[in-house]
């Protein structure tokens, strides 16, 4: 279970293209971005979704822990995520 | 299977409606190779951070610069300005494509007499000529610029002491429409102090009055000034041979010319803005032939040109040491060179490259050196890819001023490589020890114990 919750408005496109359908407000995100976004969005857990982010990207998971949690400060900043 | 690339995950907002108005494109050509030398190779063996000089874009710029000038005007002479750049491998460069030393210190003078340049080879300038200074360039024939009467007074009296001549230029300041007018250095155009000065020369048996010169400032944006400024010293230079019979041997337009670096505050890049070198050659050599000299009378044209010929061929290799986001969500970088290597960056917004291929996912970033000062900022605003741990950027254009004006300041200097016409790279000046700095200290003895409060 997530411990972060996407804004239900929040809509992601294969191109890495959001869109929040309240506010009208438009971001882009990069391909490891939206893994994130996409696997929060499916309420997996920050444990889950750094496995996951390991097995797909070439990368150590002291790094993407790392990573994962400023990526996590960004989406705070930019309201589009609350922590449950 | 094979793991996909890592970058960073990142967001971005999307701001419409708030366009740059110059529309200008941010592109990214990561440079892997200077001169075909891998980048990684080169900070592998010399480490980082890193400055690298290139023999060929040095060598290939001087040419480039000397044959737009002599093409247009028949005797043209470089001297390089050793205050730019003087690196012992760097001037010898200069000095093989047959530039002479431009020198503004007795430092400088004793080191392009080390170099194996000829005093007569060597134009002294600058404001701050000691007296032993000036006896040695005295006796070695060297071409010495007055800036003020105190040092033509100085002058007078060494070689009337030693009984020899001297050669001398005096610097002219004056008004070229550029602000604010350069009026520290030399004798004054338009109030009539030039002339004065020149007279007081010509009327003294043991002054040779060889040349005139003027450096009308740095980085100048516009080639009309030049054509100005050697008007005005035509002008003295007639006038001299009208009343005096004195024909000069040279006319010294000094440097300024601008490189690629774009200034703070400048929207378009420099490359985008500035004249050509074409331009300021037109403006400069057509303006001598004001002169009215058959081609053998005319005076050689001497250019001190420093900044214009070196910059581009510089680069500081340097790495992420962290990154952090700060509280407004912006990329931050701190690097492992910071503006005590790179005091240029407190008038250039300095171009950086990465070294890596990246996605095209990129974002405003701030780049801070590595000391513990607010100041400390390499760019406060540039558009870059995401960067990690152990990235490097290539800052480019720093050839010029990088290597003179470096503080040691909390660290110690890096290496300086040249990499050669041929491929290969050499050493040329190597990183700092500690014991390069302490040595020149000294310790009281009564200083030398102490006990630690618990």
């Amino acid at each position: 279970m997530s411990e972060y919750k996407i804004s239900d408005n929040l809509a992601v496109s294969e191109s890495g293209f959001l869109f929040m359908a309240n506010s009208g407000e438009s971001f882009t995100v990069n391909e490891t971005g939206r893994f994130i976004i996409n696997n929060l969005k499916e309420n997996k857990s920050e444990e889950e979704i750094l496995s996951l982010l390991t097995n797909e990207f070439d990368i150590d998971i002291d790094t993407a822990q790392r990573d994962f949690d400023e990526f996590l400060t960004l989406l705070r900043n930019l309201k589009l995520v609350e922590e449950l | 299977m094979t793991k996909k690339r890592y970058e960073k995950p990142i967001i971005l907002k999307q701001h419409s409606g708030m366009m740059n108005k110059f529309g200008s494109t941010q592109t990214f050509r990561p440079i892997t190779k200077i001169d075909d030398v891998e980048i990684d190779s080169l900070t592998e063996k010399f480490g980082s951070p890193l400055f690298v000089f290139s023999e060929k874009q040095i060598r290939e710029k001087y040419r480039k610069l000397n044959k737009i000038f002599k093409t247009r005007y028949p005797k043209v002479r470089f001297a390089w300005s050793y205050k730019t750049n003087y690196l012992s491998a760097i001037c010898s460069i200069y000095h093989q494509e047959g530039s002479w030393a431009e020198v503004v210190s007795e430092f400088e003078y004793d080191k392009a007499r080390d170099l194996g340049v000829k005093g007569e080879n060597i134009i002294f300038n600058g404001p701050f000529k000691s007296e032993s200074a000036l006896e040695k360039a005295i006796r070695e024939k060297a071409l010495i610029h007055i800036d003020h009467f105190d040092e033509l007074y100085s002058i007078m009296e060494i070689t009337e002491k030693i009984d020899l001549t001297a050669n001398v230029a005096i610097r002219v300041n004056m008004d070229t429409g550029i602000y604010p007018p350069w009026n520290r250095f030399g004798f004054n155009y338009e109030n009539g102090e030039a002339m004065l000065a020149l007279k007081r020369i010509i009327h003294d048996e043991r002054l040779e009055l060889k040349g005139l010169h003027t450096h009308i400032g740095t980085y100048i944006m516009s080639a009309e000034p030049y054509r100005q400024a050697t008007l005005k010293l035509v002008d003295l230079a007639k006038e001299i041979y009208d009343n005096y019979n004195v024909r000069l041997e040279y006319i010294d337009l000094g440097g300024g010319f601008p490189s690629n670096n774009t200034l703070k505050g400048q929207y378009l890049e420099a490359e985008q803005l500035l004249p050509t070198y074409e331009d300021y050659a037109d403006a400069i050599t057509s303006a001598l032939f004001e002169l009215n000299l058959p081609s053998d009378e005319l005076p050689v044209l001497t250019l001190e040109t420093g900044r214009a010929l070196i910059d581009d061929s510089g680069y500081l290799i340097t790495s992420v040491f962290a990154t952090k986001r700060l509280s407004t969500g912006k990329q931050a970088l701190i690097m492992d060179a910071g503006v005590n290597y790179l005091f240029t960056s407190y008038w250039f917004n300095h171009k950086v490259v990465p070294t890596k291929e990246i996605s095209g996912f990129t974002e405003n970033t701030i780049v801070y050196g590595p000391l513990c000062m607010n100041i400390d900022v390499i760019r406060d605003d540039v558009v870059l890819p995401v960067m990690h741990k152990g990235d490097k950027l290539v800052v480019l254009y720093v050839g010029a001023y990088s290597v003179t004006q470096w503080m040691q300041f909390i660290s110690l200097r890096p290496n300086v490589v040249l990499i050669t016409e041929e491929g290969d790279v050499e050493l040329i000046r190597a990183a700092e020890t500690n014991e390069n700095i302490t040595e020149q200290e000294r310790l009281p003895e009564k200083l030398s114990d102490f006990t630690l409060t618990d």
